[in-house]
């Protein structure tokens, strides 16, 4: 059976899908912060899958894009999780409401 | 040459602000020297420019040294520009000129005051502004200069805030003239609108070649909401009445913004927007022309009869503006220069000198009060009189030349009644010979009244010596009343002494009785004893009679002594009553005519009440002003002599100041038609009414041939009611226009503001909802908004 581009992009979307639901359903900040970099990385799925099928270099290009932003945003959000986790290790997303208008 | 303009406002602003950063620590006199060298520069940087523009073509006059872009709105662009031309570089000229003079008269004069510094960080702001308005190349910064000079004059006017009448009105008089300046600014403000909405743009050099565009309904509107302007800042009819109250201010404030500058400021917008008059229709200029006139008509009446001496010139500036004014509305620009000219030199000429007689004066301003004082002060006198010449229109002084070139413009201007302006020009230079002769007379010939009791001091003398007159008739009711009660007493003595009169008669009949009835062969001691009692009684009735007769002698003394106390306090009240009378009729010096030739006669009795003031003012000696303020004065009364050599009417090479100024007229200057011979004729009536005048002025307040007080009748010494009419509509109907407006703006206007404010407020607090604070509804929020931006891409393409 082949692999073809349909799979990745099914792949993709299953990767997303589950980053999403649980970016919604979970309320540990760190697993929240896992799974949005589960739904970067299926992006970058998608991305690799289309610049495979068009041939296409800029696929490629925009996926290490996105790796560098993804490792920056670990660094700041990540050391943000981990001092908030310090203070309070019992945490959740749902007490974080200083914002709330 | 021409570019060094930048320099002649630069060097009264540094002085301005080295005043502020050091003045203070400067002091007495270095900081009015650094003032005056400042003005000083600025004068000789003027003098540079107008070498630079000597230089040029006449028609290359007109040259405009940019500076910096100041505001660029749209299509509306403001440069910081100077522009040069004939017109600038004169008003330059004579602002610093007379404003140096001004600067260095201030140096003696504000000697002592505790503000030394601050008065010259005024003076120099002042001239910066003002010259910032001549020199302006749009109307935008001649409004800064103007609002400039309206501060520094609000500034200085209440200078000595804490004095005058309750020890508020100098500062009441600062807000008088601010607001009432305030009135102006709004016609400024709207007339610079319309100028901008009509040709797009406020530079000069715009509205010069641009004006054709206007048309004659909205030149008219402008020139008519700039008169408005001109009228506020030119203290003309009827906005006025803020300058005679500017007098509070120092004499040398006095002098340079409300004679010689700031208040010519008016007649420099309308020199400088002769493009547009020419557009206007015929009535704004008449307009204008007719309210010069009535002005200068006007003030020449109040000013006959003012005492105060400062504010006679004041009067005679608001009549002197008039004529100005009369001659910008005839369409004869270089008379009004050439009279603003010559009005500068003479009219600050003549308020250094009222300045120097107030110093000498010890603060004497009342003309009631000084006469003779040529002895005391020759230099002033000799000056002073030099002014009043040229005031007066006598040739071949300076304000002559110009007044009767007004004269003979206004006689040409036909189509707007130019005969009738003629007249009533004429009449106000008779009024103004004589007034001027009059205050000349009473404040430097005739007797010297300094001396003389004050209608105070004579008040308070009378009210000593009733006081005293009181005194002594209370004294005699009491010297009455004793004697009275001493008759009293002896009255009831004589009562008594006459009871025991009548117990005597009693005890003698009682004893006589006695007698009879005892039997002498019966009880012989008995009988003895009667008889003895008998004889007893029968002499002591003479004692007692003669006690009677004694005490009725005294009683009569003293009734005598009573009738004599009476005599003695009815005397003293008749005299009192004859005091009162005197007093009465020897009426309060309220007009020039008492004293003017005589003293007035004060008994020797009543000199000895005069109070301490007197003989103190007795050890006091009128004395000539220091030659800081005696050589602006000679500098001065030159300047105003020669002055008409200007623009002499015998031949065409000899009108320099029209020539000069064409290049700033653009061909607007009418001409004048009327022959040589209507000329003279003209010149020779208006100098044979002023010459009369001044004889009339000289047999009535030198020779006392006529009381004055029929003169100067009550309503010309309050300018007409014209300040009380104000006040009383302001305070009284209008105060309830006013309220009305203000309701409206707090209901309608601020309602509306603070409406909207509320709304917002209001639909900020409704959108809080979405704003819960929770990450995961923002992601779901996102995921959400990116689906429906799928779906409405899908839906596009499809």
């Amino acid at each position: 059976m082949e692999v073809t581009q349909t799979w990745y992009l099914v792949l993709s979307a299953l990767l997303f899908g589950i980053g999403f639901v649980g970016l919604l359903v979970r309320r540990n900040p760190l697993i929240m912060f896992m799974c949005i970099e589960l739904m970067l990385n299926a992006v970058n799925i998608t991305f690799v899958a289309f610049s495979n099928a068009l041939d296409d270099v800029a696929g490629r290009t925009a996926v290490f894009f996105v790796l560098v932003v993804a490792a920056a945003e670990v660094v700041v959000g990540l050391s943000l999780v981990v001092a908030l986790m310090r203070r309070r290790p019992s945490l959740t997303a749902d007490e974080l409401t200083s914002l709330r208008g | 040459m021409v570019d060094v303009a930048w320099l002649i406002p630069a060097f009264p602003l540094l002085g301005f602000v080295l005043l502020i950063l050091f003045g203070h620590r400067l002091g007495e006199p270095l900081a009015g020297w650094l003032a005056t060298a400042a003005s000083a520069g600025a004068f000789g940087s003027t003098v540079v420019a107008l070498a630079g523009l000597l230089a040029l073509d006449a028609p290359e006059r007109f040259h405009i040294v940019e500076l910096f872009t100041w505001l660029d709105v749209g299509s509306l662009e403001v440069d910081a520009g100077l522009l040069v031309d004939p017109l600038s570089i004169t008003m330059s000229l004579f602002i610093t000129g007379v404003g140096t003079l001004i600067h260095l008269y201030s140096v003696g004069y504000m000697h002592g005051d505790r503000n030394y510094s601050k008065f010259f960080i005024y003076l120099n702001m002042f001239i910066t502004s003002m010259l910032l308005l001549v020199l302006g190349d749009n109307l935008l910064l001649t409004f800064l200069g103007w609002e400039g000079v309206g501060a520094c004059s609000y500034l200085l006017i209440s200078f000595w805030f804490d004095r005058g009448e309750d020890g508020t009105a100098n500062a009441v008089a600062g807000k008088k003239a601010f607001v009432t300046n305030r009135v102006g600014d709004f016609g400024y403000m709207l007339a610079t609108f319309l100028v901008f909405a009509g040709i797009g743009s406020i530079n000069y050099d715009d509205i010069v070649t641009r004006a054709g565009e206007l048309s004659p309904r909205t030149a008219t509107l402008i020139v008519v909401l700039f008169l408005l302007a001109a009228a506020g800042k030119s203290a003309q009819l009827p906005l006025f009445v803020w300058l005679p109250d500017a007098m509070a201010g120092p004499t040398p404030v006095s002098a340079l913004i409300h004679a010689a500058t700031m208040v010519t400021s008016g007649v420099f917008l309308l020199t400088r927007l002769n493009p547009i008059l020419a557009e206007a229709q015929l009535w704004s200029t008449g307009l204008i022309a007719w309210v010069g006139a009535l002005t200068a008509l006007f003030a020449a009446t109040v000013a006959v009869a003012q005492n105060d001496i400062k504010r006679v010139l004041a009067y005679s500036t608001v009549s002197q503006l008039g004529y100005l004014f009369l001659a910008v509305g005839v369409g004869g620009y270089v008379p009004a220069i050439f009279h603003m000219v010559t009005h500068a030199f003479f009219k600050a000429l003549l308020f250094l000198g009222s300045g120097s007689v107030i110093h000498g004066l010890h603060d004497e301003q009342d003309m009631r009060r000084m006469g003779g004082l040529q002895r005391f002060m020759p230099i002033t006198a000799m000056t002073f009189i030099v002014g009043w010449l040229a005031i007066a229109g006598v040739p071949p002084f300076s304000g002559f030349w110009s007044k009767d070139e007004i004269l003979l413009y206004a006689w040409n201007a036909d189509e707007i009644g130019g005969k009738a302006l003629w007249a009533v020009g004429l009449v106000t230079a008779i009024l103004t010979a004589f007034y001027m002769t009059r205050l000349v007379v009473l404040t430097f010939f005739g007797r010297t009244r300094f001396y003389d009791p004050t209608a105070e001091e004579i008040t308070a003398a009378w009210e000593a010596r009733t006081g005293a007159a009181d005194g002594f008739t209370a004294e005699a009711r009491e010297a009455e009343k004793t004697a009275v009660a001493a008759v009293e007493k002896a009255r009831e003595d004589v009562a008594r002494k006459r009871e025991a009169v009548t117990r005597a008669e009693e005890k003698l009949v009682v004893a006589r009785e006695a007698l009879d009835a005892s039997d002498p062969a019966a009880d012989e001691k008995a009988h003895d004893k009667l008889v003895k009692a008998f004889d007893r009684a029968s002499a002591s009735l003479p004692k007692a009679e003669e006690g009677v007769v004694t005490a009725e002698a005294k009683v009569a003394e003293l009734a005598a002594a009573v009738d004599e106390a009476m005599a003695a306090t009815r005397s003293r009240q008749s005299q009192v009553a004859a005091l009162a009378g005197a007093r009465d009729q020897a009426a309060m010096p309220d007009t020039v005519v008492t004293a003017l030739t005589e003293p007035v006669e004060l008994d020797d009795d009543l000199a000895g009440h005069l109070p301490e003031s007197y003989r103190r003012r007795q050890e006091y000696h009128p004395h000539e002003s220091p030659p800081t303020m005696t050589v602006p004065l000679v500098v001065l009364a030159v300047l105003a002599a020669v002055g008409g050599g200007l623009n002499l009417p015998f031949a065409s090479n000899l009108h320099f100041l029209a020539d000069w100024l064409e290049p700033s007229l653009f061909g607007n200057e009418v001409h004048v038609t009327a022959s040589a011979a209507t000329k003279w004729a003209l010149a020779v009536i208006a100098v044979a009414c002023g010459l009369c005048a001044i004889v009339a002025a000289f047999s009535v307040y030198l020779r006392g041939r006529q009381d004055p007080r029929r003169l100067e009748q009550p309503g010309m010494r309050r300018a007409w009611y014209v300040d009380e009419t104000f006040a009383n509509f302001f305070g009284g109907p209008g105060r309830l226009l006013f309220d009305g407006l203000a309701r409206f703006d707090r209901g309608v206007i601020d309602g509306a503001v603070r409406g909207v404010a509320q709304g917002s407020s209001n639909f900020g607090d409704s959108l809080r909802a979405l704003q819960p604070g929770f990450v995961r509804s923002y992601g779901l929020a996102v995921g959400l908004g990116s689906i429906l931006m799928l779906l409405w891409f899908l839906g596009r393409m499809f």
